[in-house]
């Protein structure tokens, strides 16, 4: 069944016509992706082949929506542009915009999370600077690689990335329900919890893999989540635990302030949690594959 | 980025939060003809990024233009908690100061929004009140699409009860600090103490005032803010190749993709340290999804030229980046230094997945390069590494 993303979701691309959005746009296409079209003001009414698959423009997300049913929106506009591009989306009350774009000012994506809330939430935001999401064998909104794994039993939540593909990787051979990259910043739409409960309430999901990293105090909330409200096995990593203090370590909100956002703090949170939490990525896989082995 | 107070102080003044007239030097000799612009006397304060520096005498009051210059002999090169003073601001003296009062806005990450902080407790560490009088310190949520308007700034004043007296100009301060907050995508903006003097004005007598980076496409002149001088070399070499770079304090030189699993290397070197002489990682550095083989060229160079690098780990899970190029950017960079004549005698430990995995190894095993190594697991990669960087 998978998680916000199935066979069945109709993908629009904002930005699919930038050479970002054309690359990615024919890897999701090869990857089974139902993309019904693009948006781009200056280019609404023409198309785009990708190798044979004709995807037509829009002037706006409404009318994408209006004339091809398109339930998910994957934004791959530059910072600068970025914030009326997820505006735009969450006005035409689209069911899931991914926001894949990196280096959004932090003003913009509070304004826009902001924005969401007051409109009810009725769109589900991912990211920003994440690699989107990917329901292996259905459909893939985002970055992450097709071709790393199969369909299978595993969900997967991450705030990295190249971790997800790492993880993904390391249990290509027992595969994946969904996996999803909710992203690296100070701001952020779907979290940890929003990913924890759908996976939850998924009956192909048999165990969930979390990973996080340092900053802010998501990954102890989740814990406190996972400890009232999930039943399914959780393995966890978190990444940073040797990042010094007040440095930005790549992700913009990867940074331990003072004494709060360590990857100690995290780790410690999950055990109580009852999650099992690995050492090195591999490590952690290790512990998946032993729960599941049973 | 976090900016000095003589930067917080400029960016207040621009809009229009009250402070006191004041200007940054770099020389003693500098302090006499601020303090005689400012008539005769002065503030001498000690320019650094860290806390406390009253209590390490690096503020101090001068009565004359001369007194002036030998505070700012004193306090110019003080080491106040490992920052030096390279710069002092030359400060008007404040007014008999009555009470001392904190106001912020900041980012609450747990709560995606922004939040307006107020205290009449202030002038001291404002952890210390949040955790000692929790009830002392309002915390009122402001949503970014609304802002501060006036009668939003008089509701936090008011959760923050602050004395009748002063209610209304602090409601004006918080307004216009909002308008600092927004103008020059502020990730914080505080001002403590925001003090009542005998006049009965209010004024902002020391801030703190941080940055956001991503926000520099749309802030031409924040460039100019960066502490150039302060930035360690290395960094300010990646920086300028548009490299994500932070200079550690251990022997492992690493260089991945994707800033999660480059801080994950760095936690695994530091685990297969333990067991090798307890050798560290000595830089984070992600060149990022997609990168060119100029870019791992670029990275190498940066790492190789650390002298405290004794090996290097080559973490790549090809995700957009392919294998093949990171493989090639490899052979290329060692290359590049050999034609100039830098010796390279550091070895190299490469572990490349994903993406062009295998057509990456092959590259690498034909190069043959004495100095290259393939592991192709990550944490037998980082265990060879350290054992590499133990053995120096």
């Amino acid at each position: 069944m998978a998680i916000f993303l199935t066979k069945d979701s109709k993908v629009i691309v904002q930005g699919m016509t930038g050479a970002t959005g054309m690359k990615h746009t024919k890897l999701m296409l090869g990857d089974g992706t139902n993309i019904v079209g693009g948006v781009n003001p200056r280019k609404a009414g023409t198309s785009v082949d990708f190798d044979g698959t004709e995807v037509p423009v829009f002037g706006s997300v409404a009318e994408a929506m209006e004339k091809t049913g398109a339930d998910v929106s994957v934004i791959f506009v530059p910072p600068k542009f970025a914030k009326a591009a997820v505006v735009e989306a969450i006005d035409a009350e689209i069911g899931l915009a991914v926001v894949i774009t990196e280096g959004i000012a932090v003003h913009d994506s509070a304004a826009f999370w902001a924005y969401a809330s007051s409109k009810g939430n009725k769109t589900r935001i991912i990211g920003p600077n994440c690699p989107g999401l990917i329901t292996p064998g259905q459909s893939n909104a985002g970055i992450i690689p097709g071709d790393i794994t199969k369909p299978g039993r595993i969900g997967l939540v991450s705030k990295s990335g190249t971790l997800t593909y790492q993880m993904m990787y390391e249990l290509r051979d027992i595969g994946f329900s969904s996996a999803v990259g909710i992203g690296g910043d100070p701001v952020i739409g779907t979290t940890h919890i929003d990913a924890l409960a759908a996976f939850e309430a998924d009956p192909e999901t048999d165990l969930i893999v979390m990973i996080g990293e340092i900053g802010g105090d998501a990954e102890e909330r989740a814990a406190d989540y996972i400890k009232a409200n999930v039943t399914k096995p959780v393995v966890g990593y978190v990444a940073g635990f040797t990042a010094p203090e007040g440095k930005t370590m790549g992700h913009a909100g990867a940074i331990v302030s003072g004494s709060s956002g360590t990857a100690q703090a995290k780790k410690e949170a999950l055990e109580a949690a009852g999650v099992k939490v690995g050492k090195t990525p591999t490590e952690t896989a290790e512990l998946a594959r032993a729960i599941l082995a049973g | 980025m976090d900016l000095f107070e003589y930067q917080a102080r400029d960016l207040f003044a621009k809009h229009g939060v009250p402070v006191l007239a004041g200007e940054v030097i770099d020389t003693p000799e500098a302090a006499r003809e601020a303090t005689e612009r400012l008539g005769g006397k002065s503030v001498v304060k000690a320019q650094v990024k860290v806390g406390g520096r009253g209590k390490a005498g690096g503020v101090k009051l001068a009565a004359t233009p001369d007194e002036a210059v030998a505070r700012a002999t004193d306090i110019l090169g003080m080491d106040i908690k490992g920052h030096t003073v390279h710069k002092v601001m030359i400060a008007e003296t404040a007014p008999e100061i009555v009470e001392e009062y904190y106001v912020s806005y900041l980012l609450d990450r747990t709560n995606r929004t922004f939040l307006a902080m107020a205290s009449v407790q202030g002038g001291m560490d404002i952890e210390e009140v949040a955790e000692k009088t929790p009830e002392a310190l309002a915390k009122v949520p402001v949503d970014s699409n609304t802002g501060v308007t006036i009668e939003k700034a008089r509701e936090i004043v008011a959760q923050a009860k602050f004395p009748a007296e002063v209610a209304e100009k602090v409601a004006e301060v918080m307004v216009t600090l909002w308008d600092t907050f927004v103008a020059e995508d502020a990730l914080l903006v505080e001002v403590n103490p925001l003090a009542k003097v005998a006049s009965g004005e209010v004024l902002a007598l020391d801030g703190k005032v941080s940055l956001d980076e991503n926000a520099d496409f749309r802030q031409p002149d924040h460039e100019a803010l960066e502490d150039k001088a302060a930035a360690n070399p290395l960094e300010a070499a990646a920086k300028a190749k548009n490299l994500n770079y932070v200079k550690l304090d251990g022997e492992v030189g690493i260089i991945g993709n994707g800033a999660g699993l480059v801080m994950s290397t760095l936690d695994v070197v530091a685990y297969a340290g333990e067991k090798h002489g307890n050798v560290k990682p000595a830089n984070f550095l992600d060149i990022g999804g997609g990168a060119s083989a100029e870019v791992m060229a670029n990275g190498l160079e940066i790492i190789l030229g650390d002298p405290d690098v004794k090996s290097v780990f080559v973490n790549v899970f090809g995700g957009i980046t392919a294998c093949d190029e990171v493989a090639n950017g490899i052979v290329q960079a060692l290359e590049l230094l050999k034609t100039k004549g830098e010796d390279v005698t550091k070895p190299l430990v490469v572990r490349l997945d994903g993406n062009n995995a295998e057509l990456g190894r092959k590259i690498l095993s034909d190069a043959n390069h004495p100095l290259v190594q393939r592991v192709d697991t990550m944490d037998g990669a980082a265990d060879k590494a350290a054992e590499l960087a133990a053995a120096k």
